[in-house]
C-alpha cells in the first residue's frame, strides 16, 4: 500500500531545508560497529517497515592516509603500505605497485620472478575467495561453512608463511622481482593444497551452493544492471556477475598472464546469485592457472638488478591489476626524486560500494546483508 | 538378581509416592500438605531446569564444534563441561544495564515474562511412568496456548528497549510466532484426532502398542516433520532466528540486554527447546513408552527393563539434537520467505494432512 | 528450484517464473528443497561423527612442539656468537630502509689499537611496537647482521617494554664483518 503524504509528515532541516525523513520511515545506522559490515563501514538506512528506501554510506572511519604516507616513502618502501589496503589481496596490491615502478623504469622482470608472482597472486585470490565464501555463509546465518573454508585457507596461509614469511601482509614483492627464492617445499605443498581444494569444493556445494535457503536468499536479490555496473565503475566479480567483461588479467595482461589459459567468468543475471557463482568459478580458474605454472617455473634469477636507490623518471605512470575484488589502479606522479610526488590508488571496493545503494533499493534488511556479502567489501580498501 | 531388578524398576513414580506418604505422616493439614508438595515440586523443577540448561548449553556448543570440525569448549572443567557455569558466573557479575530512553518497567519485566511463560509449559509433561506434575485433561491445548504467550515477552522486550533493531526483531517475532502457531496446532491435532484425547497421559497410553510415528503411517510422519519445522520457528532458533538475526539486527529483541537479564533470554531459549522436543517426543514418539516390536516378546521385555525416564529423555534429546543439527547446518531465511514457507507450504499441507488423518481415524486405518 | 519465490519485482521489471503445472511444481519444489537440505545435513552429520577430522590447533598446549616456518618474520634480532660478537658495523642502511622508523642506530667512534678512528654501534634500538615485519631492513643490511626471529608472543602490559636494545652489553663486532 502506498502511503499518501501530507507536507506535515516531512521533517526538514531548519537551516538547509533538506528533507531529513518522512513520517512512517525510520532511520537506522548500520555500523560503524555492526556484525555484518566486516569492519567500520557506516550505512545510514532509511526504512519503511523492513523495506529499504535509501542508503547513505558514510566513510572515513579507517582512513589512514596511505596515499599521503607513500609520498615520503621510497619506491622500495611504499609497496609494504599497500598490503594494508585490501589486506586479503595484499600480495596482488604489492604486485601492482612493483609493476608500476617497473613500468616507469622500463625494467625487465626475470621470467622466474613473474611465474612466482602469478602463482602467489592466484593463491592469494583463492584464499580471498575462500574467506569471502566463509563470510557470506556467516552473513546469511550459517556459521558452519566458515570453518570449512578456513581449513583450506589456512593451508594456503601456511604456504605463504613458509615462502614469504608472513601469512597475510606478505610484502614479498620488490621492484624487479620477488624478495627471495621459493622455499624448497613450495611446489610440493602447493600441489597438495590444490588437490585439497578440488577435493573439498563439493562440500561447499553441499552445504551452501545447493542449499535451497541459501539460493533463495541470493536469487533475484541485489540486481545490478550492466549499465549501472559501468556507470558506477564496478569491477571484479561484482561487475562480472552483471555481464560486464572487466578482467584486467585478460584485457591488459601483466606479468605473463597473456601466456596462460584461463577463462574470464561472466554471468549475466546481475543478482547476488550470479556474483556468487562468478567467485566460485574463479576459484577453479585460479587452480587451473596455478596448475599450468607449478611444474614449469622457469629457472634463473628471482630478482632483476636494481639500483640501491630507485629514482623514477619524471612523468606519470599508471598500472592496473586484477585483485580478488576488482581493478586496482596505481597512479604515480614522479618529479624525478626518490619518492613519489603523488601517489593515488584506484581501489575496487570504493566503486563497488557506491553501487550498493542502487542494488539495495526496495530490498529488505536481510537482502542488504546478502548484497554486502556478495559484493565482498573490504573496508580498509575503501578508505585507505 | 533381585537387587538388579530393583535398580531397573526404580522409577520416579516410586520416589514421588514415597515422598507423598512421608509428608502425609508429617503434616496433617491437607492444605499445608499441598503447599509443601507444590513447593518441593517447584524447587526441584527449577533446579532441574537450571541443570538442564547448563547441559543443553554445553551440548549445543559441543555439537556445533564437532560439526564445525573444531573442539569446542575444553578448558574449564573436564572436557570443558563447566564452561557454561563459568559463563553464568560471568553474566551474574555483569552490570545489568537499563538504557536511558527505555521503558524501564517493561524492560525489566520482559525477561521474566519470557522465562515464566516457557516454564509454565512444562507442567503437563510426563517425565516418566506416572510421574507428571499436572495431568490436566486439556494438556495439549494448555501447552499450545501457553507457548503462544511467549511472543508477548519478546514484544515487550523489543518495544521497551527503544532501539530500532530490537523493535524490528520484536515485530518479526510477532509475525513469525503467530503464523507458525497454526501449523503447530494442526500437526498436534492430527494426533489428538487419532488418540481421541487432549490429555497427555491418554496420548501416551494410546501408544502402548506402538508409537504414533509408526502406527500413523505417512500422514503422521508428515505431521511430525511439520511439527519439528514449525516448532523450530516457534522457538526462534536458526534457520528461523530472524528475531535475533545477529548479522542483520545485531541481536534483535535482546540487543540492549546485558548480564543476568540477557541470561534469562538464554535460559528461556533452552527451556523452550526442551519443551518442544519433549512435546514432540510425547506426542509422536510415545513419551516414556518403551520401544516394542509386534510380538517379539523377548525383545519387548528387554526394552521394558530400560527405565521409563531414560526412554523419555532419550527421545527428547534425540529431537533436541536434530534441532541443533538444523541450526548448525542451515543459513537463515528472509522474513518474507519465512512467512511464505508457513502460509504457502506448511499450512496448506497440514490442513490437507488433517483431513487425511481424520479419514484414517474414521476408517480405523491404523493399528 | 524456487521454494519461496520472494518478491518478483526487481527494479520495476517483472521476472517470468516458468510455469509447469502447478501441482507438479509445488510438490517438485518441496522434494528438491528437502533433498537439498538433507544433503547439507549429511555433510555436517558426517563431520559430527568423524572427530578425527577436527583441525583445531591446541595452541598454548602445543607450544613445545610448535614449529614456525623457517622464514617466519617474528621480530628483528641481532645474533651474537659465543664471544659476544655480532656482525653489525653501524652502516645504518637498515635504518634508512625501514619505512616506519622502527630502527634507530646510535653510533660512536672507537679508536682501534692502530690509532684509527672507527665507527661502531653504541646502541641498536629496535621499536617492536612500530615494526610491520616487512623484512626490508634484513634485505638492506650489507653484512647480514640482522635476521628475523621466530618469536611471536610479544604481548606485554606496557608499550615501552617493546623498545628493545639488540646489541648485548659489551658486545663487539666480528672481525670479518668490519667494513
Ligand atoms: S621489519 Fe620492516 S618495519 Fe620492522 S624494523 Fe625492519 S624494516 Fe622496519
Ligand atoms: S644491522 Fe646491518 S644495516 Fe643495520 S647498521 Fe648494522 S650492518 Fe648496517
Amino acid at each position: 500500500m502506498q502511503m499518501t503524504r501530507k507536507p506535515s509528515d516531512i521533517t526538514t532541516d531548519a537551516k538547509s531545508g533538506e528533507v531529513l525523513h518522512h513520517e512512517g520511515e525510520f532511520i537506522i545506522n548500520m555500523g560503524p560497529q555492526h556484525p555484518a559490515t566486516h569492519g567500520v563501514l557506516h550505512l545510514k538506512i532509511w526504512l519503511e517497515g523492513e523495506t529499504i528506501k535509501k542508503i547513505e554510506p558514510h566513510l572515513g572511519y579507517i582512513h589512514r592516509g596511505i596515499e599521503k604516507m607513500c609520498e615520503r616513502l621510497s619506491y622500495r618502501q611504499f609497496i609494504f603500505s599497500t598490503s594494508r589496503m585490501d589486506y586479503l589481496s595484499a600480495h596482488i596490491n604489492n604486485q601492482a605497485c612493483a609493476l608500476a615502478v617497473e613500468k616507469a623504469l622500463g625494467l625487465e622482470v626475470p621470467p622466474r620472478a613473474k611465474a612466482i608472482r602469478i602463482i602467489l597472486a592466484e593463491l592469494t585470490r583463492i584464499a580471498s575467495h575462500e574467506l569471502w565464501w566463509a563470510c557470506s555463509g556467516l552473513d546469511l546465518g550459517g556459521v558452519t561453512p566458515f570453518f570449512y573454508a578456513f581449513r583450506e585457507r589456512e593451508a594456503i596461509n601456511d604456504i605463504m608463511e613458509e615462502t614469504c614469511g608472513a601469512r597475510l601482509t606478505q610484502n614479498f614483492i620488490v621492484p624487479g622481482g620477488v624478495m627471495s627464492d621459493l622455499h624448497h617445499n613450495f611446489q610440493k605443498r602447493v600441489k597438495r593444497v590444490l588437490t585439497q581444494i578440488k577435493d573439498n569444493l563439493h562440500e561447499y556445494d553441499e552445504i551452501l551452493t545447493g542449499n535451497i535457503i541459501f539460493q533463495n536468499r541470493l536469487k533475484e536479490v541485489g540486481y545490478l544492471s550492466r549499465e549501472d555496473a559501468i556507470s558506477y565503475g564496478c569491477t571484479g566479480p561484482a561487475a562480472r556477475g552483471s555481464g560486464l567483461s572487466c578482467d584486467i588479467r585478460k584485457l591488459y595482461p601483466y606479468d605473463g598472464y597473456e601466456k596462460l589459459d584461463f577463462d574470464e567468468i561472466i554471468f549475466n543475471e546481475g543478482d547476488c546469485w550470479a556474483r556468487y557463482r562468478v567467485r566460485m568459478a574463479e576459484i577453479l580458474q585460479s587452480v587451473h592457472i596455478i596448475e599450468q605454472l607449478i611444474d614449469s617455473i622457469p629457472d634463473g634469477e628471482f630478482q632483476a638488478k636494481t639500483k640501491n636507490v630507485i629514482k623514477l623518471p619524471k612523468g606519470q605512470f599508471y598500472q592496473r591489476v586484477e585483485t580478488a575484488r576488482g581493478e586496482l589502479g596505481v597512479f604515480i606522479v614522479s618529479d624525478g626524486a626518490a619518492t613519489p610526488y603523488r601517489c593515488k590508488f584506484r581501489s575496487p571496493n570504493f566503486s563497488n560500494l557506491s553501487a550498493i545503494p542502487q542494488m539495495a533499493q526496495g530490498a529488505k534488511i536481510g537482502d542488504l546483508v546478502a548484497i554486502m556479502a556478495t559484493v565482498d567489501l573490504v573496508i580498509p580498501d575503501i578508505d585507505r | 538378581m533381585e537387587k538388579l531388578h530393583l535398580l531397573f524398576v526404580f522409577s520416579f513414580s516410586w520416589l514421588a509416592s514415597h515422598l507423598n506418604m512421608w509428608l502425609r505422616t508429617g503434616i496433617g493439614n491437607s492444605f499445608l500438605l499441598l503447599v509443601t508438595e507444590m513447593l518441593i515440586a517447584g524447587i526441584s523443577l527449577l533446579a532441574f531446569l537450571v541443570i538442564l540448561c547448563f547441559f543443553l548449553g554445553y551440548m549445543e556448543r559441543k555439537v556445533a564444534a564437532f560439526m564445525e570440525i573444531r573442539l569446542g569448549p575444553n578448558r574449564v572443567g573436564p572436557k570443558g563441561s563447566l564452561q557454561i557455569v563459568a559463563d553464568t558466573v560471568k553474566l551474574l557479575f555483569k552490570e545489568g544495564l537499563t538504557p536511558d530512553g527505555s521503558d524501564k518497567f517493561l524492560f525489566n519485566l520482559a525477561p521474566f515474562v519470557v522465562v515464566v511463560t516457557s516454564m509454565l509449559a512444562i507442567a503437563p509433561l510426563a517425565f516418566a511412568r506416572d510421574f507428571q506434575l499436572w495431568d490436566v485433561n486439556i494438556g495439549i491445548f494448555y501447552v499450545t496456548s501457553i507457548s503462544s504467550m511467549a511472543v508477548i515477552g519478546i514484544l515487550m522486550a523489543g518495544w521497551s528497549s527503544s532501539n530500532k533493531y530490537s523493535l524490528i526483531g520484536a515485530m518479526r517475532s510477532g509475525a513469525q510466532i503467530v503464523s507458525y502457531e497454526l501449523s503447530i496446532g494442526l500437526s498436534l491435532i492430527s494426533i489428538v484426532i487419532l488418540s481421541g484425547s487432549l490429555r497427555l497421559s491418554d496420548i501416551i497410553q494410546s501408544q502402548a502398542n506402538g508409537w504414533w510415528i509408526f502406527k500413523g503411517h505417512i500422514p503422521v510422519l508428515i505431521s511430525f516433520i511439520i511439527f519439528i519445522i514449525a516448532s523450530t520457528a516457534e522457538i526462534n532458533r536458526a534457520p528461523f532466528d530472524l528475531t535475533e538475526a545477529e548479522q542483520e539486527l545485531t541481536g534483535g529483541f535482546h540487543t540492549e540486554y546485558a548480564g543476568m537479564k540477557f541470561a534469562m533470554f538464554l535460559l528461556s531459549e533452552y527451556i523452550n527447546l526442551f519443551i518442544v522436543s519433549a512435546i514432540a517426543a510425547t506426542i509422536f514418539l510415545g513419551g516414556w513408552m518403551p520401544f516394542h516390536i509386534g510380538n517379539l516378546t523377548g525383545f519387548n521385555h528387554a526394552m521394558d527393563y530400560i527405565p521409563s525416564s531414560l526412554w523419555f529423555f532419550g527421545k527428547t534429546f534425540f529431537i533436541i539434537f536434530i534441532i541443533m543439527w538444523f541450526r548448525w547446518t542451515f543459513p537463515r531465511l528472509r522474513i518474507d520467505q519465512l512467512l511464505n514457507l508457513e502460509w504457502k507450504y506448511l499450512l496448506p499441507i497440514s490442513m490437507g494432512n488433517t483431513l487425511l488423518v481424520s479419514a484414517m481415524a474414521v476408517f480405523g486405518w491404523y493399528l | 528450484m524456487v521454494l519461496i519465490t520472494g518478491y518478483v519485482k526487481m527494479n520495476g521489471t517483472e521476472i517470468n517464473i516458468k510455469k509447469t503445472g502447478f501441482l507438479k511444481e509445488y510438490f517438485g519444489t518441496i522434494f528438491t528443497s528437502l533433498s537439498s537440505l538433507l544433503t547439507g545435513m549429511k555433510l555436517t552429520g558426517y563431520y559430527f561423527i568423524h572427530p578425527n577430522k577436527i583441525i583445531t590447533e591446541q595452541y598454548p598446549d602445543n607450544r613445545a612442539t610448535l614449529k614456525m616456518a623457517e622464514r617466519f618474520r617474528g621480530e628483528v634480532t641481532l645474533p651474537h656468537n659465543e664471544n659476544n660478537e655480532h656482525r653489525c658495523n653501524g652502516c645504518q642502511s637498515c635504518e634508512i630502509a625501514c619505512p616506519n622508523g622502527s630502527i634507530k642506530i646510535v653510533t660512536k667512534h672507537e679508536i682501534s689499537e692502530d690509532g684509527k678512528k672507527k665507527k661502531r654501534i653504541d646502541t641498536w634500538v629496535y621499536h617492536l611496537e612500530m615494526c610491520t615485519f616487512c623484512n626490508l631492513c634484513i634485505e638492506a643490511c650489507p653484512s647480514k647482521a640482522i635476521v628475523m626471529g621466530k618469536k611471536f608472543e610479544h604481548s606485554v602490559y606496557d608499550k615501552s617494554q617493546l623498545v628493545k636494545i639488540l646489541n648485548k652489553p659489551g658486545s663487539k663486532v666480528m672481525k670479518e664483518a668490519e667494513e
